[in-house]
């Protein structure tokens, strides 16, 4: 497990044209990591017939409704969680 | 396809309406089957019985756990530490592989349930999920804008209650666990159950105490 319960985690912005599960609108973007899930196989490759392995660690990431969305109407604080697998985070500051 | 084929009048945007799309969906998902059982890779027999599972669950299952978990704190405890463990506990299947975890709504945090990419839902536990839920509107301003769709539902929340949105893009299945509304002290498990409402496990709804009779 490389991630800590309430890290501060930035989702890679690498391009990636095939099937996977890291949705574009937190790519690039800063969260925190709020719940550790188990590994699964990664459905990346299992996509095209693999067999997903090496499995990945899954995380719940939490996300600032403001940072994410400009116009977004809400109070502070609101937020959005995303799972993300680990091979798509990277430390943040 | 683009616009240009429209052969009706009118100015709104949105995506070309094509009658086929069903029955063409429906012909490759059992052109698939049949490729998949002469190779080998599934059998009849286990999709029949898949199939037998997605559509045995319905929302009263769900709401089981819920009325249980409000009147339970030990089994709510349960339900919030391993959802999974808990619902067997309460003889229901929450299905094969992905994870199911419920998040608790408190009198400061509301959650809704979205998955952007699909329609990952946790079907084991509440059934198929309603077709809005797996529409495009509601996949794109579920994320972006959770309170003006939350109103649209018709749900008003107060000014201190952050809104929690849960995209559940992966392995892990998300059932809401509602507040439990005023007015319900002295119901039963199964008086609770018939207040518990699917939309209230996903977050779009609040559940009432039931009108005095």
């Amino acid at each position: 497990m490389r991630f800590e319960p309430g890290q501060r985690v930035r989702v890679a912005t690498r391009p990636h044209p095939g099937h996977h599960r890291t949705p574009g609108y937190v790519k690039g973007r800063t969260g925190r990591v709020e719940r550790v899930h188990a590994e699964y196989t990664n459905p990346e490759t299992r996509a095209y017939g693999a067999d997903g392995l090496p499995a990945q660690r899954l995380y719940l990431v939490g996300f600032d409704q403001h940072e994410l969305w400009p116009e977004y109407r809400g109070r502070p604080g609101d937020r959005l969680l995303v799972d993300v697998f680990e091979h798509w985070l990277e430390e943040a500051k | 396809m683009s616009h240009d084929h429209h052969d009706h009048d009118h100015d709104h945007p949105h995506a070309p309406i094509g009658n086929d799309g069903e029955p063409e969906a429906a012909a490759r998902a059992r052109a698939l089957e049949e490729l998949l059982v002469e190779k080998g890779v599934i059998d009849r027999e286990s999709v029949r019985r898949r199939i037998d599972w997605l559509v045995s669950a319905s929302p009263a299952d769900g709401a089981r756990l819920v009325a249980r978990a409000w009147l339970d704190p030990a089994f709510k405890a349960r339900l919030l530490e391993d959802a999974r463990a808990a619902a067997l506990e309460a003889g229901l299947d929450a299905g094969p592989s992905p994870d199911v975890v419920a998040l608790e709504n408190t009198e400061t945090v509301h959650h809704l349930v979205v998955c952007t990419l699909c329609s990952c839902y946790p079907r084991g536990l509440l059934g198929p999920p309603p077709d809005w839920y797996k529409s495009l509107p509601y996949r794109s301003r579920a994320v972006s804008d959770p309170r003006g769709v939350l109103a649209e539902f018709g749900v008003e929340l107060d000014e201190g209650v952050e809104v929690r949105v849960v995209d559940s893009t992966a392995e892990v299945r998300y059932l809401v666990l509602p507040l439990r509304p005023a007015g319900t002290d002295g119901l039963g498990e199964d008086e609770l159950v018939e207040i518990v409402t699917r939309d209230s496990m996903i977050g779009v709804a609040q559940p009432r105490a039931p009108e005095p009779a």
